[in-house]
């Protein structure tokens, strides 16, 4: 392989530049979508194992709706296929007009696919928590809001961190997605850097390590909140 | 046997429960006025559980009628949550709330359903724990308690709401031998001092010792409904007798 090696070439202008402000906009993707996610994923977990069956039949069909269509379709279908559903002013602003449209389509749609997901391991917290610990929380005659707030929730996401955790980490391997519609984030970023210097290897792995780096990070944080979340008897490992 | 009106806390008419296809609760009645103890007893799936659950609504039923001191709990108007908070409830398997401490635990209802201020939920908490004899274990988490340890922290629990009755489903089948009677000596004392009581429990002795009547079912029926010494003198259903003679034996 006749290949020219120049590592340096990561740390020369403008590359370093570009590198870290995909970075930033990968970070900024995967939390405006987490927060997405994770906000609509409890309520709709929470609406899952609701006593009412309107709310159930309402979170059961988003999961099977956003659950079962691959993210990139949905990406597409918000992006190309939503806008010409609106009206001519609402269609343009959308396209156009709105703050960042190309990004906030991507974080719209990878933060709902994820609720989705969310929704699933929050549901299943709290089923694992179980049918008695809420029969007590209502037996001293608490409502069944006040049951979530106060009893199961609490329990459910102690229970559910570590694959919330994974979660995470996945919008932000996700958020990669995004390029497909036009957000130069790090993925992209570095395809640009490839084409522009023709250093593809170092540009690759280059962006490999930052997400190692962030993703480890993540994994670092969130067992430190395992560990501090911990109830005492328990024997959480963290998330890992 | 007569009962006045007035004294009436809980009234059980006619009531059927099915699971499916599963009739678990066959055309029961009962009656338990204010201040007695009442044993329900019978084989495992007579129905006991079910029968305690519905009487706070924690399990609805197909038909039937249960008032709770003049309130129905059948019907659809009666304002549930704030009924049950009346009714003192203690679990099988304790069901303390694993994320609170025992002081937490018994403050939570009184704090968020019946409004107390902090100051008032803690002076409580602590009274109760002398109680049931747990000062020293106050800031400890229920993982950190035994079983009878456990079930008298709930008991505080139900009994931090000012109930009218209490309710006990099983409340030491869960428990080691040796931890059985430090939870019934504190259902004695209560029962001594007043609290009208439903006790679904095997425990024939504490049966003997405070209930005024016991109950048998099976299969969903009340078979037996008699007064405990009738019960322990001469059980007049060959059902009842049988299972007598089994759990008396030793």
């Amino acid at each position: 392989m006749n290949y020219n090696w120049d590592w340096g070439i990561l740390f020369r202008d403008p590359y370093l530049g570009w590198m870290i402000g995909a970075l930033g906009w990968t970070i900024v993707i995967s939390i405006l979508a987490w927060i997405i996610a994770f906000s609509l994923g409890s309520l709709l977990g929470i609406f899952r194992t609701s006593s009412k069956k309107s709310l159930r039949l309402i979170a059961t069909c988003y999961v099977e709706l956003f659950r079962n269509i691959p993210l990139l379709v949905q990406i597409f279908l918000w992006y190309f296929v939503f806008p010409e559903f609106l009206t001519d002013e609402w269609s343009r602003w959308v396209k156009r007009d709105m703050p960042y449209p190309a990004l906030t389509t991507a974080v719209v749609a990878i933060g709902l696919y994820t609720a989705s997901r969310v929704c699933e391991q929050v549901r299943s917290g709290i089923k694992a928590v179980g049918e008695d610990q809420r029969q007590a929380g209502r037996a001293i005659g608490m409502t069944e809001v006040q049951v979530y707030r106060f009893v199961l929730l609490p329990n459910a996401y102690r229970i559910i961190l570590p694959p919330l955790t994974s979660e995470f980490l996945t919008i932000f391997k996700n958020s990669s997605l995004a390029l497909t519609i036009g957000v130069i984030e790090l993925t992209a970023m570095t395809r640009q850097i490839e084409e522009y210097t023709f250093q593809g290897f170092e540009a690759f792995t280059a962006a490999t390590i930052i997400y190692s780096l962030v993703t480890f990070t993540v994994m670092a944080l969130m067992q430190q909140i395992d560990k501090r979340t911990a109830l005492p008897g328990s024997f959480s490992k963290g998330a890992s | 046997m007569n009962y006045e009106k007035s004294n009436m806390m809980i009234k059980v008419k006619s009531v059927n429960k099915w699971y499916g296809k599963i009739q678990v609760l066959n055309d029961c009645s009962l009656n338990v006025s204010k201040g007695e103890v009442i044993v329900v007893c019978g084989p495992s799936g007579s129905g006991k559980s079910s029968l305690i659950k519905t009487i706070n609504g924690l399990e609805p039923v197909n038909s039937g009628e249960i008032i709770v001191s003049g309130i129905s709990v059948t019907d659809k108007s009666t304002n549930l949550d704030q009924m049950r908070s009346k009714i003192g409830m203690v679990f099988q398997n304790f069901e303390l709330f694993p994320h609170m401490n025992v002081t937490e635990n018994i403050k939570l209802g009184q704090t968020k359903v019946l409004r107390r201020t902090n100051e008032e939920a803690e002076q409580k908490a602590q009274a109760l724990l002398e109680r049931v004899d747990l000062t020293e274990h106050a800031h400890k988490y229920p993982s950190q308690l035994s079983g009878g340890q456990q079930q008298r922290v709930a008991i505080a629990r139900g009994l931090a709401m000012e109930p009218m009755a209490m309710l006990f489903d099983e409340p030491t089948s869960a428990l080691d031998p040796e931890m059985i009677n430090e939870v019934l000596d504190v259902m004695v004392k209560l029962a001594k001092e007043g609290m009208t009581m439903m006790v679904v429990t095997h425990e024939m002795g504490f049966a003997r010792k405070v209930a005024d009547r016991v109950v048998f079912m099976d299969y969903g029926k009340i078979i037996e409904d008699a007064p405990s010494q009738d019960f322990f003198g001469s059980p007049r259903s060959d059902r009842a007798q049988e299972f007598l003679s089994k759990v008396l034996n030793h």
